[in-house]
């Protein structure tokens, strides 16, 4: 099994199969997390750039420590500080940053497509790092990393995303990832931030039901996926953030009505007191530092998939010709 | 280019009482178990090692505990190997520090996955002592490295490959030395 992409844009394109792959590639980096020491020298020599056009404290900080702890440096574009402010075009930016010769570009941008657009343009790997309302590759897959521990299987759970999902790319990309195992998706919300058009985002088959009633959503819940709540999105007269509270926090007593094992994900960061309760987010089914912790496992994982084995055209040729370096490289 | 079998170097019954002698030899040479702690090299170092505890539970009654090691992220060769890594995980589930470690690993060639190893062991703390138990020793070392224990010294050419296929991950379990022949 190997990973046919040069790129991670999307998990959309990618089976069941690659999908597991991924998430085993994570594990021996979720290990290394326990190690006393952390940092690898696999990938010295490499640089990673880090080019974030749109705010991310988070995000960035998981992939700068993945890329370090892998022995790799980082170059860090920040859109705050950063040309962009001076009209530079995404595709100038970008050819800059690829001119220092960087071997792999993380990308965020608020527009959906930015990640695909600017990998067209570079013969470098690109991880989408979130763009606008489409994917967050990566942070679905550690989403998945953390219910798959936690669960034993991703087969067919019972998943309750929670939130404005009409905006939100980490619902996507989990949709994209958890319905090619079978997993069913209840989505509640506000009508406006659940539309209809959510039913047919899956893949061809995939169970997905919209409820508006969070009792009704959380019945039978496997798992709970709470995302963040734009606070500037709640407003008077249409949805005050005291109505929100009143009809779609997640509060202990309304986790009692999903299953007894069931757990809670929020991408972060949290409005505690908004979309869930501090009792919840603190609880024995939060998984919430569980999530921050895989993280940089799997961003680890993909960088290392990415760019380690990036050689020289005709260096894989070559080596099989000598013993070795080929099937006795390992002796 | 075809790979031709140029002769048999153990049997499978062979195999197993090189085994044995090696636990033995570990057991004296330690001068205790309480210490002591196998590491498998992944893949074939794996089994090798389940097997030498085995045979030293036979020896002393003692339970030496056993890790298994995947040395991926510490190789010096890792874009002239494949275009893509895959990474196994590694499972050591003792605290190294102070530890009396043997690395078991099926064939010693060039001394670049031991030099991996050592690298990977010392990201989990400070053993007291490492040594290196091997299968086979085939020569050609690139690297200042030799086995404190081995099971058989082979001399061997550079076209030449040592398949060591194993019960656990084979089909078949023997030692053969292959050739790789120009049509």
């Amino acid at each position: 099994m190997t990973y046919r992409f040069r790129d991670l844009l999307a998990l959309e394109p990618l089976n069941a199969d690659e999908l597991t792959f991924l998430l085993d590639q994570s594990k021996p980096f979720q290990e290394i997390q326990r190690h006393p020491l952390k940092k690898l020298a696999t990938l010295r020599g490499k640089t990673v750039a880090l080019a974030f056009f749109e705010n991310s404290t988070r995000t960035r900080i998981s992939f700068g420590t993945a890329a370090s702890r892998l022995g790799a440096d980082t170059m860090n574009l920040q859109a705050e500080a950063s040309s962009v402010k001076k009209g530079e075009s995404l595709l100038d930016t970008v050819h800059t940053l690829n001119a220092m010769k960087p071997d792999c570009l993380v990308i965020r941008h608020s527009a959906s497509g930015a990640a695909d657009f600017v990998a067209r343009h570079l013969d470098i790997p690109v991880i989408n790092a979130g763009d606008g309302t489409h994917e967050h590759p990566s942070q679905g897959l550690l989403d998945a990393l953390t219910m798959r521990d936690r669960k034993g299987s991703l087969e067919n759970l019972n998943i309750t995303i929670l939130g404005d999902i009409s905006h939100s790319r980490v619902a996507r990309s989990n949709i994209h990832l958890l319905a090619k195992f079978g997993c069913r998706f209840t989505l509640c919300g506000p009508a406006m931030w659940v539309p209809r058009e959510l039913e047919s985002i899956g893949p061809p088959g995939a169970s997905i039901r919209r409820v508006f009633r969070i009792e009704e959503a959380l019945e039978d819940a496997d798992v709970v996926l709470v995302l963040r709540v734009q606070t500037e999105r709640l407003h008077e007269p249409a949805l005050s953030a005291g109505d929100y509270i009143l009809l779609y926090q997640l509060s202990a007593e309304r986790l009692r009505l999903a299953k007894p094992d069931a757990i809670v994900l929020h991408p972060g960061p949290m409005n505690r007191g908004i979309e869930i309760t501090p009792e919840v987010a603190d609880g024995a089914q939060s998984c919430v530092l569980e999530q921050v912790t895989n993280g940089i496992a799997v961003r680890m994982a993909l960088l290392f998939l990415l760019t380690s084995g990036v050689a020289e055209e005709g260096a894989v040729a070559a080596a099989e010709n000598q013993p070795k370096e080929s099937t006795h490289a390992s002796h | 280019m075809r790979i031709v079998e140029k002769a048999q170097l153990m049997s499978a019954s062979e195999i197993d009482r090189t085994l044995r002698r090696l636990a033995h030899q570990i057991v004296e040479k330690s001068g205790g178990t309480k210490h002591l702690a196998l590491i498998g090299i992944r893949r074939r170092g794996v089994p090798l090692a389940q097997r030498i505890a085995q045979a030293m539970r036979g020896i002393d009654g003692v339970d030496v505990p056993v890790g298994t090691l995947d040395i991926t992220l510490y190789r010096d060769d890792l874009s002239k190997v494949a275009p893509q890594a895959v990474l196994q995980s590694s499972d050591i589930a003792f605290g190294v520090d102070g530890m009396d470690l043997v690395l078991v690993d099926d064939v010693l060639y060039t001394g670049r996955t031991i030099r991996a190893a050592m690298n990977g062991l010392f990201d989990l703390g400070r053993p007291q002592r490492v040594s290196l138990c091997v299968l086979i020793d085939r020569g050609h070392r690139e690297m200042p490295i030799e086995a404190q224990f081995v099971g058989r010294t082979v001399q061997t050419s550079d076209t030449e490959i040592i398949e060591v296929r194993l019960r656990e991950i084979d089909p078949e379990e023997r030692v053969v030395l292959v050739d790789r022949q120009e049509p």
